[in-house]
């Protein structure tokens, strides 16, 4: 309670403040897309009161368990995996079991490269360092997984002609998509690829801000900043594959028939019986 | 149901070559019916159809013509009934097997983006053999496309496309052949084309056929048989010239 207490100082209001100015310019860009018939008035507003509110909790969940240990910091990276699966499931609600396959995804990205930094004692165990950390890549994960199944989604339902005149020939469902599960994938992977190439040029990450601010080694905060995205691509990749393998698998029946197609979605279809052994 | 059809429009098998002995159909749809959020677009159809005969389907736009077509090679899933092929129940089958067995030329002709050889040869490499490049020029050929192996499909006609389409199916040596309107994306002088050459494969192959057309004056030109659905429900089925009469 009094790290709590710490924290609310002087600093909470003054950043009140300037996350208010914040908000006044994002309403100003909202105001301006709307002069081009744009409307993201209200998206924008419950995106900003989510996201203010989320984040004020994160202070005080962190100023709470400032000291805990390595139990607690995976109980709070795993709701925020389910919070992520959540968000992400959002982009294809056609098909089935959407929250599950996004889950997946982004519990498998975002688990493989932690345990991958925590074993190369990249980052430690104290909860104040694996959850910040830890949430950007979950977050990219959940990105990465966004992307990914809403550009197969849109490629499959653009294609349904080419998928099934390839079911039509004889071919198995995975052939008839491999072309638009290279470009999910691909598509998922893009903007973190794009952030490895502009790292250091473009922009200096938080994280490097924060540990040269604190007073660490300039070429260390580089060389772990580079660490962390590094990582944020390989969670990238893992989510995006995933859910676009998952998501592949659901879009067809057992009987091999397309079920995600314009207008349709999969629970509309009536159930196939196979008696073929 | 009109009277040129039995009861429950299962239809006695009636050959042009009347005389040689009946055997199993090589085609038929038992009670067939699909219903899409409780909207029923296949309702009730039984229909049987001979080897090396030719049944065309006609209706109105929307009564449910290509939708009974899907159900018959399993590109949809029927919400009851049957479809056996040479009496065995399809879903007995392998999908990928059964869609080898049945083929299928749809509307558009639908080329994957590639040359016209990499089209043809589609359908034998998913079962793991490769068409030798003397069996692509053959089919060619036989579409009126010789010397077409290495043409990047981007540059084809519509009914260049179509016949491509065509030989792309009937390298799977299928033994029915399903025709979803092949023709009705094409001009007049294309369509006549694609539509005699698709009768001078049907005859010589001795191919059992269901072609889907919305033009009475196709189905009379192509089909022994002929059956009229509307709103999901087979109204008449007959032999075509008394089916179009009555119709």
């Amino acid at each position: 309670m009094a790290e709590l207490l710490n924290s609310l100082d002087r600093n909470v209001v003054l950043g009140m403040a300037q996350a208010a100015a914040a908000i006044a310019l994002c309403f100003g860009v909202v105001m301006l897309c709307r002069r081009f018939a744009v409307h993201v008035e209200r998206e924008t507003v419950i995106s900003l009161a989510r996201g203010l509110v989320q984040m004020v909790a994160v202070g005080v969940v962190l100023a709470l368990l400032l000291h805990g240990n390595l139990l607690i910091a995976s109980l709070i990276l795993l709701a925020m995996a389910c919070a992520a699966a959540v968000t992400a499931s959002r982009r294809a609600p056609e098909i089935k079991n959407p929250l599950l396959v996004c889950f997946y995804a982004i519990a498998a990205g975002s688990s493989v490269v932690i345990a991958v930094l925590l074993a190369t004692k990249t980052l430690t165990t104290d909860l104040v360092v694996l959850v910040p950390v830890g949430s950007m890549i979950i977050a990219n994960a959940m990105n990465a997984c966004a992307q990914a199944m809403e550009r197969f989604k849109a490629d499959v339902t653009d294609h349904v002609g080419l998928i099934e005149t390839g079911l039509a020939l004889g071919a198995e469902p995975t052939a008839t998509v491999a072309p638009y599960v290279q470009t999910a994938v691909y598509a998922s992977l893009l903007p973190r690829l794009d952030m490895l190439k502009s790292l250091g040029f473009v922009w200096i990450p938080g994280v490097m801000a924060g540990m040269l601010v604190s007073g660490a080694s300039p070429i260390y905060a580089g060389i772990f900043q580079f660490i962390v995205v590094a990582m944020i691509l390989a969670a990238s990749g893992i989510a995006g594959l995933v859910a676009t393998l998952l998501m592949r698998a659901r879009v067809f029946s057992t009987a091999a028939q397309l079920t995600l197609r314009p207008g349709i979605s999969e629970s509309q279809h009536p159930r196939e019986t196979n008696l073929a052994v | 149901m009109s009277e040129t059809s039995s009861k429950e429009s299962t239809v006695k098998p009636q050959r042009s070559d009347e005389g040689s002995p009946v055997s199993t159909p090589a085609l038929e749809a038992e009670h067939l019916s699909r219903a899409v959020v409780g909207k029923v677009i296949t309702n009730n159809i039984s229909v049987q159809v001979h080897v090396g005969e030719i049944l065309a389907v006609v209706g109105p736009s929307g009564s449910g013509k290509s939708s009974f077509l899907r159900l018959l090679n399993r590109l949809d899933e029927p919400t009851n009934g049957v479809v056996r092929l040479r009496g065995q129940d399809y879903r007995e089958l392998v999908p990928e097997e059964l869609r080898r067995r049945v083929g299928m030329v749809m509307q558009s002709a639908y080329l994957f983006p590639g040359t016209v050889a990499e089209n043809i040869k589609y359908g034998p490499s998913q079962q793991g053999s490769s068409l030798p490049v003397e069996q692509i020029a053959a089919l060619l050929q036989r579409v009126g496309l010789s010397g077409y192996q290495k043409r990047d499909v981007s540059n084809l006609s519509g009914g260049e496309a179509q016949r491509v389409s065509i030989a792309r199916t009937l390298a799977n040596a299928p033994e029915v052949l399903l025709l979803d309107e092949p023709t009705s994306a094409l001009d007049e002088e294309s369509a006549r084309e694609v539509e005699d050459l698709l009768l001078d494969i049907i005859r010589e192959r001795q191919m059992t056929c269901v072609i889907v057309t919305h033009n009475n004056a196709q189905a009379g030109r192509l089909a022994d048989r002929t059956m009229i659905i509307e709103d999901g429900k087979p109204v008449a089925v007959g032999p075509t010239s008394e089916v179009l009469k009555n119709g």
